[in-house]
């Protein structure tokens, strides 16, 4: 079997980006009665199996061209997670 | 003249967006999304409403990688025309030929109604049949058109005239009532609504015909 390294990647709405699902999620929350619920932020996490020897930076240009759209979203990325 | 319609998985405004080409007097050829050349002599490539791949991802994000987009791409690097339109708008600025993105509608639910309109500018291949400040009434249907940008970009965009279309009466929360916007050379535009589902009487609305006239006599005139 072929090694290989598995990376996480989180994709969240920048900052400052009104978030419509998370603010539902929000009240659907509150309505259930869990108070004191200040905020929902709602993303999305990308699991890559990847070839061994994959760098970061590999990842990192793999957000840049297809699984964040920068214009509205930032993302992190975990290797070996 | 010759135009082109671009036809992803999910595509399903392609036909009626060519029968519009077609009753303008385009010469209208389907371009299957793994083609990676447009037709010989293409004038105007339309990128269709739908929901190409299933919205995977997000909406257009796949499609915008498309062996076909390079083709247009090049394209509008040329100075050719692009007429995107509800998901062609999503793919156009996934593949950054227009700045800025479309989220989820603000209010959540997808929208399908008759939506009324201002045309803000003129001054493009694609708005110049009707007059900037003209109001007219294109139908939209959409879960994804909360346009966003930028202060920045909204400023640059203000400030060339960039901004074709604004809803009169918000139905989706986009930033500024944008409805459509074009690219800085102005030969790419990527409008939410639906202009080619308003070619016909029998549509129940004809306020899309200007749009596509207004190309086939600029394209003559060139």
């Amino acid at each position: 079997m072929t090694a290989t390294v598995k990376a996480t990647v989180t994709v969240m709405l920048k900052t400052g980006v009104l978030d419509p699902q998370g603010e539902a999620v929000k009240s659907a929350l509150g309505a259930l009665g869990f108070d004191g619920v200040s905020g929902v932020r709602q993303g999305k996490v990308i699991e890559l199996d990847l070839a061994a020897g994959t760098t970061e930076a590999e990842v990192t240009a793999m957000c840049e061209k297809l699984l964040a759209n920068t214009v509205i979203e930032s993302y992190r990325v975990e290797m070996g997670a | 003249m010759k135009a082109a319609v671009l036809v992803f998985p999910g595509s399903n405004c392609d036909r009626d967006l060519a029968v519009a080409f077609r009753a303008a007097g385009f010469d209208t050829t389907m371009v299957w999304h793994k083609d990676g050349a447009l037709p010989e002599g293409v004038d105007i490539v339309g990128v269709p409403g739908g929901f190409s791949y299933g919205d995977y991802l997000r909406c257009g994000a796949i499609a915008a990688q498309s062996p076909v987009m390079r083709a247009v791409a090049d394209h509008a690097a040329r100075g050719g025309p692009v007429l995107g339109i509800c998901n062609g708008f999503q793919v156009l600025c996934e593949t950054r030929l227009l700045p800025g993105a479309l989220m989820r509608n603000s209010g959540l639910k997808f929208v399908c109604k008759m939506q009324q309109l201002r045309v803000v500018t003129a001054e493009s291949p694609f708005t110049a049949g009707y007059a900037a400040g003209q109001d007219i009434t294109l139908p939209i249907a959409h879960h994804d058109g909360n346009y966003v940008a930028d202060a920045e970009t909204l400023a640059m965009l203000r400030g060339e005239d960039r901004i074709a279309l604004r809803y009169l009466g918000n139905p989706n929360g986009s930033v500024g009532d944008i409805a459509g916007v074009l690219s800085a050379n102005r030969r790419v535009l990527g409008l939410m609504p639906h202009p080619e589902r308003v070619v016909d009487p029998a549509q129940g609305g004809t306020d899309g015909v200007a749009l596509f006239r207004a190309l086939a006599e600029g394209l003559v005139a060139a």
